[in-house]
């Protein structure tokens, strides 16, 4: 009863609801792909700064992805119009965007796109979108999106967002921002330390960790109403939750009965149950995406690696041997590969493994890696990293080619989770 | 205006949490000045330092706030990836059993501690690993298991922010908090 009273009154100091945040995200490209695709995207018809809006944040999206070159297309383009294709292949491009964009009065737009095979001299696609002005953004990553989708066979991963901890002073805001760093909004504010944020398979909520009673408490959060309750505040210390793929359960790590072990707890914070026993540090767990298996670190060999474990129980198996400290395991959304957190020589960097045949790549020449999180397409892989003593987040892709910067002036940011694809 | 917040926030926390004794570094860092202090500190018994020359009875409560008494040492320091209680912390250990023994309301919150290097759960895990160490051994000594609860901060709160061997020894620390005056 007594806790209850705490948290009530220690949540009162707290920023809840959704604001936006004070300072900008910049992303900057650092790397690009090897063999990137020539698109071109022209100034689409209509309204002519709704229009240049719209095509400046497709390009963006479509440049920032490292799989894309942007050809430039000469002239505007309408969606019904039928591109100079001659023109554009002596530009280089193999793809071509033209739209046309039309306002009516009570600021709704339809916004209609062609995109075409510029060597074949076909339509590849033909989507129309109605949106306010206000959704300008997200039409343009939804569009975005199917120019990746068709060029690429894969879903493109603009209209996600990603969640990050944000250090200003001795202040903590949990903040969720579109993939491209726009749009910053603050769900939580708070004196004391947010760490270890993950959304829920729909993305309607962030389950986190919060120091705000004195110990790590775990929280639920709906983004949407800002309300939230408390998932797991057992005695000790509770943190790393990570979501079942059905979105039902977590499992946090407790240390209720003693050190540092995995239990499950249905999301509202009912039915816990231990997931393995040991008597060394278990902690960081994750599904994997099919739900068999929980991947996390354990020190049970002497020094911390990753194991899985069946989710009924059973024997841990080891999953990484080289070297003396291997953390943080994030499965791909394909459960095909592992990413996580290798020390080489005093260095941290971002490992990629293959867990079929066990082969591990470095993807990273940093030295303070923590906390990957794969993109909803698998992709890229977002991480926390340190430049120049301050904290930034970094993107890479699996392959190690494309590589993005996102920082913020004079803060330190942490904790990156990267958000679903939701339809 | 957001200094004013700050301090009406951490009133808010004091009262609501009944806290009486906090470590130097839950304090919120804009909270410096004599005046914030006092309203911060509102409501909390202050203790009069101790008179040169003047006895004290070290289990008593004034005991925990004198500086001549082991009961104001609350920090613990580990080694790099070690959880050992080192023979010079077993005095100030034996000092807090035996006030916790004979004070049998009182409750303690044990930290634990890390630094900075590495995953920031996976320090949290060593952290609780200090933590509970101290707690053990609080144990052993004949505190009860209901006034002892082990926690960890992992890297979170640092003391000391520079990358250097003396700073990290300084993090990696177990630190013994006193409940309110209530238990």
């Amino acid at each position: 009863m007594k806790l209850k009273r705490i948290f009530f009154a220690c949540a009162c100091g707290m920023l809840m609801g959704m604001t936006p945040a004070r300072a900008q995200l910049t992303v900057e490209i650092t790397g690009a792909g090897a063999n990137r695709l020539p698109v071109a995207i022209a100034d689409f018809s209509g309204e002519r700064i709704v229009a240049q809006a719209l095509a400046s944040v497709i390009r963006a999206d479509l440049e920032r992805s490292g799989l894309f070159r942007l050809v430039d297309a000469g002239s505007p383009l309408a969606e019904n119009a039928t591109p100079p294709f001659n023109d554009l292949k002596d530009r280089g491009a193999d793809a071509v965007v033209g739209g046309t964009i039309s306002g009516s009065a009570d600021n709704r737009y339809e916004t209609r796109i062609r995109l075409s095979d510029v060597p074949k001299q076909s339509v590849l696609g033909n989507p129309a979108y109605v949106h306010t002005g206000a959704q300008l953004r997200a039409t343009a990553h939804r569009i975005a999106d199917f120019i990746h989708e068709k060029l690429t066979g894969e879903p493109g991963i603009f209209s996600t967002r990603i969640a990050y901890v944000v250090k200003t002073g001795s202040r903590f805001e949990l903040q969720i921002a579109d993939a491209d760093g726009g749009n910053a909004q603050a769900a939580l504010a708070s004196r004391e330390p947010i760490i270890s944020p993950t959304w829920s398979p729909d993305g309607s909520k962030l389950a986190y960790v919060s120091f705000e009673a004195k110990k790590p408490v775990v929280y639920v959060h709906d983004l949407a109403s800002g309300r939230r309750h408390v998932a797991a505040n057992f005695k000790g210390s509770n943190s790393a939750p990570a979501w079942s793929p059905e979105g039902k359960r977590l499992a946090v790590v407790l240390t209720k009965d003693g050190i540092s072990q995995i239990y499950v707890v249905n999301a509202d914070g009912s039915g816990v149950a231990r997931v393995a026993t040991s008597s060394s540090i278990d902690t960081e767990p994750r599904w994997s995406p099919d739900g068999q298996f929980i991947y996390f670190t354990s020190d049970r060999g002497g020094s911390p690696q990753i194991y899985r474990i069946g989710i009924s129980g059973g024997n841990a198996e080891r999953i990484t041997f080289e070297g003396s400290y291997n953390v943080t395991p994030r499965p791909s959304p394909d459960g095909k590969s592992l990413a996580f957190v290798a020390r080489n020589g005093g260095r941290f960097q971002l490992a990629l493994m293959d867990l079929a045949s066990k082969q591990t790549q470095i993807l990273t020449d940093s030295t303070k890696d923590e906390s990957p999180s794969f993109a909803p397409n698998g992709r890229m892989i977002l991480y926390a990293t340190e430049i120049g003593g301050r904290g930034v987040l970094a993107a890479v892709s699996s392959d190690g080619r494309v590589k993005q910067k996102l920082s913020i002036l004079a803060s330190d940011i942490r904790e990156p989770a990267w958000g679903p694809s939701v339809k | 205006m957001r200094a004013l917040l700050a301090v009406s926030t951490l009133t808010l926390l004091l009262a609501a949490c009944g806290t009486q004794t906090l470590a130097p570094e839950q304090k919120p860092s804009d909270v410096v000045d004599g005046s914030s202090n006092r309203v911060g500190n509102e409501g909390i018994p202050v203790t009069p330092p101790p008179q040169p020359g003047e006895t004290f009875d070290p289990e008593s409560e004034a005991a925990l706030s004198d500086s001549r008494s082991l009961l104001s040492k609350r920090n613990i320091y580990f080694d790099y990836d070690s959880y050992a209680i080192k023979p010079e912390f077993q005095p100030i250990l034996e000092a807090h059993a035996k006030f916790l023994s004979k004070n049998k309301a009182r409750k303690i919150m044990i930290q634990g501690n890390a630094d900075e290097r590495g995953s920031r759960e996976y320090n949290l895990a060593l952290g609780q690993k200090r933590a509970e160490a101290v707690k053990k051994t609080l144990g052993l000594m004949g505190v009860r298991e209901e006034q002892l609860e082990s926690v960890s901060l992992g890297e979170e709160k640092p003391v000391c922010s520079d990358a250097t061997e003396d700073c990290w020894a300084k993090n990696r620390r177990g630190e013994i908090l006193y409940s309110g005056r209530e238990f």
